[in-house]
């Protein structure tokens, strides 16, 4: 089942395309790493496919009202806001929020939907602290949590694991990784490229706008591409667990 | 719940006090039934045409203040937003300088009022116009900055050109807020417009709870910023323009009240939205309490009680939290 279909989708800064033509579809149970250098419009193509920014061409996201998308995919945009000193558990129950009517309370099923994203994220013994007080690393997971609250079919993630301790990263792709074996999906973008190697099971990646490949990690992370889109002289060892990714050194 | 408890019994002490406390002196036996228009003719006018406004209106201004200002500083994700920001009571206070200074206000009894809330209604619009539908919360700062400066440069310039002295103190004394000597007719003006930007105001929870997480997420989670920006202005141009209308520029309630509350409510900015009501209208009605308590015979302006109890609170609260910004 398709979850997220994108047609010649567009999204222009001014004149110029930040996203140029981009079209790629999700489907359930697929873990898809978007991969790409800084300023090739990963985000850019994120907010797009969700309709949070002005676009042309299609995406199957945007074309829904608000509400109704809102119940499809959960969006964790790279910029970690937690505005209220809030306790960690309200703010994973603001991924309730778009189930709830106007005013409501939370229901067993959402607390239930709470409980199981706050254990996903191993923050069972966090509920009760405030979570501005937090990390940055622990507040990362606090937000992560919240997306996996709002328990949509597919989840849109910008960055989720930067600046996340190597326990907490693997710990959070392989959440990823379940919710896909589970029968969702996830779509998001990484720089870790062994990591994006290992735990998703399709790669997009992206230089300069456009969709440059898009197919199973072994196939797109190859040393003429790095070299080409990132610019950069790596050795990849192929391993039971995916590509190995060891940068060597930048091509001027 | 408690809170809410709490609060009523506050905000309802507060409003029996208002009624109790006066320059007239009212046996505490013929006070209920003076309040229904039983006994003493005089107690009678005393209670229903001089403290009944005053302590309403006193409630009201502080609810709508209170609200607006936790309305606000959700919506900015900013403890220091507070309603003036949107140059609403700004423009509001213009209105009724002009109308002060060109005789209007004499023209008839609620000619003051009704010209502050037209300018009120106005700043809104050129708000809008200034921010854009699509803009941003720093384009409507900026709007709301530029609204403000220009508001308060035609009050100076009105000032400056009053006729006599008389006039410009007529004037000053109206800035420094009060809710002295007014009638049911000013609650009956700006009550429902007030009723109205509640209703806008409270319908804001969920939009505001969802913002905490940014305007990416909430946008994400369904919430329509464009409509809720709206509601908001819209809310608070009722609300704020109403009240300064009647009352004059009161200060500080919309800073400090969701402030102290915030802590209480564990920062949900949907649950401090009634708080700050209830606590607003607790707060004004206590400063207005003070104007009568402490030198009764020299006409204390709210206004000036407010700034004088909100300023050192705000200094408080600082110290208090310094550590957290650290």
């Amino acid at each position: 089942m398709t979850l997220l279909s994108a047609r010649s989708l567009t999204v222009r800064r001014g004149e110029c395309p930040v996203v140029d033509e981009a079209t790629f579809s999700v489907s359930a149970g697929e873990c898809v790493g978007l991969i790409g250098p800084n300023g090739s419009g990963k985000t850019t193509l994120l907010r797009g496919a969700l309709g949070l920014l002005p676009h042309e061409g299609h995406s199957s996201l945007a074309a829904l009202p608000a509400s109704d998308r809102a119940a499809r995919v959960a969006w964790l945009p790279q910029l970690r806001e937690i505005a209220w000193p809030m306790s960690v558990q309200r703010i994973v129950a603001l991924g309730r929020l778009p189930h709830l009517a106007r005013g409501a309370t939370l229901r067993a099923a959402d607390q239930a939907a709470v409980e199981a994203a706050l254990c996903r994220m191993g923050l069972q013994d966090f509920r009760d602290r405030t979570a501005t007080e937090l990390s940055g690393g622990e507040q990362a997971r606090v937000l992560i949590a919240r997306t996996l609250a709002q328990d949509t079919p597919l989840l849109m993630a910008d960055e989720p694991i930067a600046g996340l301790d190597p326990a907490a990263q693997i710990a959070t792709l392989q959440v990823f990784e379940t919710l896909a074996q589970e029968g969702n999906a996830v779509l998001t973008s990484l720089h870790d490229l062994s990591l994006a190697g290992r735990y998703c099971t399709r790669l997009i990646m992206m230089g300069a706008g456009r969709i440059v490949a898009d197919g199973p990690p072994q196939d797109i992370l190859t040393a003429e591409r790095l070299a080409e889109v990132f610019h950069l002289r790596a050795n990849i060892v192929p391993t039971p667990n995916g590509p190995l990714v060891q940068p060597l050194g930048v091509i001027a | 719940m408690k809170l809410f408890i709490a609060l009523t019994v506050l905000t309802g002490v507060m409003f029996i006090a208002s009624l109790l406390v006066g320059y007239a002196r009212i046996p505490l036996s013929a006070w209920l039934s003076a309040m229904f228009g039983q006994g003493n003719p005089l107690f009678v006018t005393v209670m229903q045409e001089i403290r009944l406004p005053r302590a309403v209106l006193a409630a009201m201004i502080g609810a709508s203040l209170g609200l607006s200002g936790a309305a606000m500083q959700g919506f900015l994700r900013n403890p220091l937003a507070e309603p003036g920001l949107i140059g609403v009571s700004g423009s509001a206070a213009l209105g009724a300088v002009i109308a002060l200074q060109t005789g209007f206000a004499a023209a008839f009894f609620l000619a003051l009022p009704i010209s502050a809330l037209a300018f009120a209604g106005g700043a809104v619009g050129l708000i809008l116009l200034l921010a854009g539908p699509r803009g941003s919360s720093l384009t409507l700062i900026l709007a709301g900055i530029a609204v403000s400066a220009f508001a308060a440069a035609l009050t100076s310039l009105a000032l400056n050109l009053s006729p006599n002295p008389y006039a410009a103190s007529e004037i000053m004394f109206w800035m420094m807020g009060s809710v002295a000597n007014r009638a049911m007719t000013h609650v009956w003006l700006a009550g429902p417009i007030m009723v109205l930007g509640w209703i806008a105001l409270g319908g804001l929870g969920r939009g505001l709870d969802a913002l905490t997480l940014g305007e990416d997420s909430a946008e994400a989670m369904g919430i329509s910023l464009s409509r809720l920006r709206l509601q908001l202005l819209l809310g608070t141009a009722a609300a704020v323009g109403a009240a300064t209308a009647v009352a004059g520029a009161v200060g500080f309630v919309g800073l400090v009240v969701p402030h102290i509350l915030r802590r209480f409510v564990h920062g949900r900015p949907s649950t401090l939205l009634w708080a700050s009501a209830l606590g607003g209208a607790a707060m004004v009605l206590a400063a207005d309490l003070v104007t009568r308590l402490v030198l009764p015979e020299r006409d204390l302006k709210l206004g000036v009680v407010m700034a004088l109890i909100g300023a050192p609170l705000f200094l408080h609260l600082i110290y208090k939290t310094r550590r957290e910004f650290a």
